[in-house]
């Protein structure tokens, strides 16, 4: 994929973080800590969820130039492994979440190994027949109960301490796993490995010649996304209590895609921004049945055409900072 | 038949297994038919078409709404509904994918993805989704009896008819003048645009070439799948795969892996049925992990 | 740079307070249908069922009784994730009192879990899954119009009677299909019939050739069809292609709704047997019914679905009343407590487990030319008494019935 709006500019003082993204950031967080007192929270974790999602997702195609048409496959078996584990072997949400992340990880690395040498369409594919070989997996093995999911999961309590059967605290529990899955992947971004990794998807020959070993590093990429997509679905499985083959399905790989190029790829903020936005669509359309997914694909359409750019990215543009 | 001793292969009676045999290729042969469209269009455009599985479910609702409203029967339907789809297409192209081609090749995924997601939510929205009854024409109803199973006449009328569109499909693109004016123009079409020959007008009645032949499979289909807005959505990843593994850009590999997904489907319903729909995503990890460009592909 | 973050902050709380701007004080009894409006059951279920339960609100006479009642719907989508969303924010931000509908079984048990954690009411319609009635059953829940045992049981049984004594099963490979499958061969067996053989098909398989001639090879009488929407028409459609009913086998539909009949046409789908706990044309209250129902509802005649919701709905407001109150819990317990009786199945009960018990019908689909028109499509072949249509309430490991 061609260089992505605003990953051009700030990237030379990778050490200092720009002025005016902290500025956005803390924009962000006031806003989401306020936010559940005056929006119904549980409709404010599912889109925190898949804004973490989006964010791994966008490491992948935004700065690795990568598009995985495979990436529920990730979210959807950390929400099983979470579920299982909160479940049936009765873990603390915590270790389930992490549990979650792990086997999402693992399945990541596995994955990435298999698959990392191809490029455009083809990856794109290939990642798709995985995904689809887990979807199998997932219908198949009993422990997932096919299409009736893992149901009536125990939200339990945090570090033994904090109920998370209260709203408001699962929400600040979800608020701080997003905020960390997001500065995780900003880290991994201005950082002398993301500049490895822009170098790789501007001219990978040269990248190489140079001595850096592009495998490696797409790997490391991909297996990160893998991680923290995990980690969204890990969360979500234990918010809303359930994990089901809805989260396996190809259609979910399409609405990440979907959140993060209406948000703006290669942004910062574009896959939240961009989540939150589908995630308040869908909500908004619901009563209207079958129009979700025409607007869904309008929107598809139009961010094509005109909208490439996304959300954050045309603020970018008009302000003239990478968002 | 001789009274009591079967021969069997595999725990299945011979007979048995020759009449799926003979059923994977008649499915072999419409997923050749499906996905020809998607691979002239990629191979010849480098658009990737994701709204191909719509163009095929619009093929078929076509032939319901022409028996409905013009009282025109299979047969004309077969001419009349590529074309009013094929223009549909040759719609979509001049609008829309035209501005995307200076761009990388996923936009036009992107966008035909989201064609796609409106046309299925219209013809939802409109029509439900248990389908509308569409009936086989008079002369092709009834059987032969082959013996070790009966074959509904339909079906094999589907097997040389997408034959016949197959190869000639093939000769048109490499063996005519017009192809070899089709493949040049997409390798180089300043050159080729210096000749004098149209190579915008080329690029756009080539797209609406590929959708005609989708929505020929849809007509070809509507009178043994129940005609209904879910139809294409069901089917594009397949399709996809198949023209994946064939080699994106080889219309000869995406018909002979069609042939071969039908034959191995076909086998996998006796096996093991469960899998008979995720067998062919085992196949394309297994295929692009070996050789990255396909069967029958040029460049990765 | 000020105004861009303002923009963002605005962009995303705007979006955002949307879904959870329409505060309703109580004093209103506020019903939620929740079911797919989209996909599979769009047809079956959907719009109809808003349409049905207008239709039980007026015909309640709500407004003369001095109550107010207001109806919102929502599109599932058939995920259990979206489903349970729409519904925890209908119970706690919208005040909704009471959940219909919910076909799909995964859905229905995620929100059967969610109403009995907020002790509010939940009236089951649309989905199949007997567990409902049984090991998930709930002070908060009553399963209506059918289950899959109901099915297993009404087209099992009878079609053995009648001497379909050899069973061939074409399955969808989900948790939906083997229980049907399962529940169907239990009955079967015990009325003295055989299993020949299975087969278990992913779903939405286009594409039912190979198992066709495996059901034909397998040489049983009946082809039972453990599936559901677009597998069994599907199936059914190229098994008239392959000859089936010809070659002297029949199918048996095990989850099959008037709306599918529609959409294969009678030619396609005629002597096709199924059980169903309603149709329209069964007797003068059904018929008045059915033809307001079509006229506000583009022409579709009731399925067994829409009916079950109106029916519910009914119920559920005549103990509303009784009670004066709709707390969750409370109302359930009354409608347990409460015969029922209205147009469209006649009196009733709901029992202890939460099961609603009526009568159950063996229908049979007419030849083309024994129908008068659209929609005259079944003949009836046998009525299954109330107590006999259902699982036995011991029978069923639910916690809240006494051994």
């Amino acid at each position: 994929m061609p260089a992505p709006a605003g990953a051009d500019v700030a990237e030379t003082a990778a050490a200092r973080v720009p002025r005016h993204q902290v500025q956005a950031f803390a924009a962000m967080v006031g806003v989401l800590v306020a936010a559940p007192f005056f929006v119904y929270p549980v409709f404010l974790m599912k889109a925190l969820c898949f804004a973490l999602f989006a964010c791994a997702f966008n490491l992948l195609i935004g700065y690795v130039g990568l598009l995985s048409f495979g990436h529920a496959a990730f979210l959807g078996s950390a929400g099983y492994a979470s579920a299982h584990a909160a479940k049936v072997w009765g873990f603390p949400p915590e270790a389930a979440i992490v549990f979650g992340t792990l086997v999402a990880a693992l399945l990541g690395g596995a994955i990435g190994a298999l698959t990392i040498r191809s490029r455009g369409i083809y990856f794109a594919n290939i990642t798709l027949a995985f995904a689809q070989m887990i979807f199998f997996f997932a219908v198949q093995a009993s422990f997932t109960g096919g299409e009736d999911g893992i149901q009536a999961v125990p939200r339990g309590t945090l570090l033994g301490v904090l109920d998370l059967r209260q709203t408001h605290t699962m929400y600040f529990t979800v608020l701080g796993i997003f905020l960390l899955g997001f500065l995780i992947v900003y880290r991994a971004i201005h950082s002398p490995f993301g500049q490895v990794l822009k170098a790789i998807r501007e001219n990978e020959p040269r990248a190489v010649s140079l001595g850096y070993r592009a495998e490696h590093y797409k790997l490391i990429a991909f297996a990160l996304s893998a991680t923290l997509a995990g980690l969204a679905g890990a969360t979500k499985a234990i918010v809303f209590q359930l994990a089901s083959l809805t989260d396996v399905h190809w259609t979910m790989s399409g609405e990440v895609v979907l959140m993060t190029l209406l948000g703006g790829l290669g942004t910062i903020f574009g896959p939240v921004v961009g989540a939150f936005i589908v995630i308040g669509l869908e909500n908004y359309l619901a009563q209207l049945g079958a129009w979700v997914t025409i607007v869904q694909g309008a929107i598809f359409v139009v961010c094509v055409l005109t909208f490439r750019r996304g959300v954050v990215g045309e603020l970018g543009r008009i302000i003239r900072k990478p968002l | 038949m001789p009274a009591g001793e079967e021969i069997t292969l595999f725990g299945v009676p011979t007979q048995a297994l020759f009449g799926q045999l003979l059923i994977g290729l008649i499915n072999g042969a419409f997923y050749a038919l499906l996905s020809l469209g998607l691979s002239v269009i990629f191979g010849l455009l480098n658009i990737i078409n994701f709204a191909h599985g719509a163009q095929y479910m619009m093929g078929a609702f076509a032939a319901y709404f022409l028996l409905q409203w013009a009282g025109l029967g299979y047969w004309a339907s077969l001419l009349v509904a590529p074309i009013a789809i094929g223009v549909v297409g040759i719609v979509i192209e001049r609008t829309m994918l035209k501005r995307l081609y200076h761009l990388d090749h996923l936009y036009g995924l992107l966008l035909t993805f989201g064609v796609a997601l409106v046309i299925e939510g219209v013809f939802r929205n409109e029509f439900g989704s248990s389908g509308l009854p569409y009936g086989i024409p008079s002369q092709l109803t009834g059987s032969y009896n082959l013996g070790f199973m009966f074959l509904p006449k339909y079906r094999a009328w589907v097997v040389l008819f997408s034959l016949a569109v197959c190869v000639a499909t093939w000769y048109v693109i490499e063996r005519t003048k017009l192809g070899a004016y089709l493949r040049a123009a997409t390798e180089n079409p300043t050159l080729v645009q210096a000749f004098g020959i149209n190579v915008p007008r080329m690029i756009t009645l080539t797209y609406g070439f590929g959708v005609a032949l989708a929505a020929l499979a849809g007509v070809l289909a509507a009178p043994i799948y129940q005609v209904n807005p879910l139809m294409g959505a069901n089917m594009i990843i397949v399709v996809f795969a198949v023209v994946v593994i064939g080699g994106m850009g080889s219309i000869v590999g995406s018909i002979v892996t069609g042939f071969g997904l039908g034959v191995v489907e076909g086998f996998t319903k006796v096996f093991y049925p469960e899998a008979s729909s995720t067998v062919i995503f085992v196949i394309m990890a297994l295929v692009l992990l070996v050789r990255p460009a396909g069967l029958f592909g040029r460049t990765a | 740079m000020r105004r861009a973050r303002i923009l963002v902050a605005f962009l995303v709380v705007a979006l955002a307070a949307g879904p959870a701007a329409a505060q309703i004080s109580d004093g209103v009894i506020k019903i939620g249908v929740l079911n797919d409006q989209s996909s599979l059951y769009a047809d079956l279920a959907g719009q109809g069922s808003v349409v049905a339960a207008r239709m039980a609100v007026e015909d309640y006479g709500a407004d003369k009784k001095g109550l107010k009642v207001e109806i919102v719907s929502a599109d599932h989508q058939n995920k259990p994730d979206v489903g349970s969303q729409i519904a925890r924010q209908w119970f706690d931000a919208d005040k909704v009192d009471v959940i219909v509908d919910v076909p799909n079984s995964g859905v229905a048990l995620a929100i059967n879990q969610i109403a009995k954690d907020k002790g509010k009411a939940m009236l089951v319609s649309g989905a199949a899954t007997a567990d409902l009635s049984g090991k998930a059953c709930s002070p908060n829940t009553i399963h209506w119009t059918y289950d899959t045992w109901a099915l297993a049981n009404g087209t099992g049984n009878a079609i053995v009677k009648t001497g379909g004594d050899t069973w061939f099963f074409l399955t969808s490979d989900y948790a939906f299909g083997h229980a049907l499958e399962r529940d169907t061969e239990a009955v079967v067996l015990k009325a003295g019939g055989k299993v020949v053989g299975k087969v278990r098909h992913p779903l939405n398989t286009q594409d039912f050739s190979s198992f066709l001639l495996q059901a034909q090879a397998s040489k049983a009488k009946i082809i039972g069809l453990a599936n559901a929407g677009g597998d069994t028409t599907n199936a059914i459609k190229q098994g008239a292609e392959f000859g089936i009913v010809r070659g002297g086998q029949n199918f048996a539909g095990l989850l099959v709704f008037i709306t599918d009949v529609h959409a294969l046409g009678l030619p396609t789908a005629q002597g096709l047997i199924m059980t169903e706990t309603f149709y329209w044309d069964m007797n003068d209250k059904t018929r008045a019914f059915a033809k307001r129902f079509a006229e506000r509802d583009r022409g579709i005649h009731p399925t067994m679905i829409h009916a079950g919701v109106y029916s519910a709905v009914t119920h559920y407001l005549k103990a509303v009343e009784a009670l004066k109150g709709d707390d969750g819990t409370k109302v359930i317990a009354k409608m347990k407590e409460m015969p029922t009786d209205d147009a469209l199945f006649g009196k009733g009960t709901v029992r202890a487990d939460g099961r609603k018990i009526h009568p159950a019908y063996l229908f049979e689909v007419k030849k083309p030319t024994e129908s008068k028109g659209a929609w005259d499509y079944y003949k009836l072949r046998a009525t299954i008494p109330a107590e006999q249509a259902f699982r036995p309430i011991d029978q069923g490991d639910c916690p809240l019935v006494k051994k």
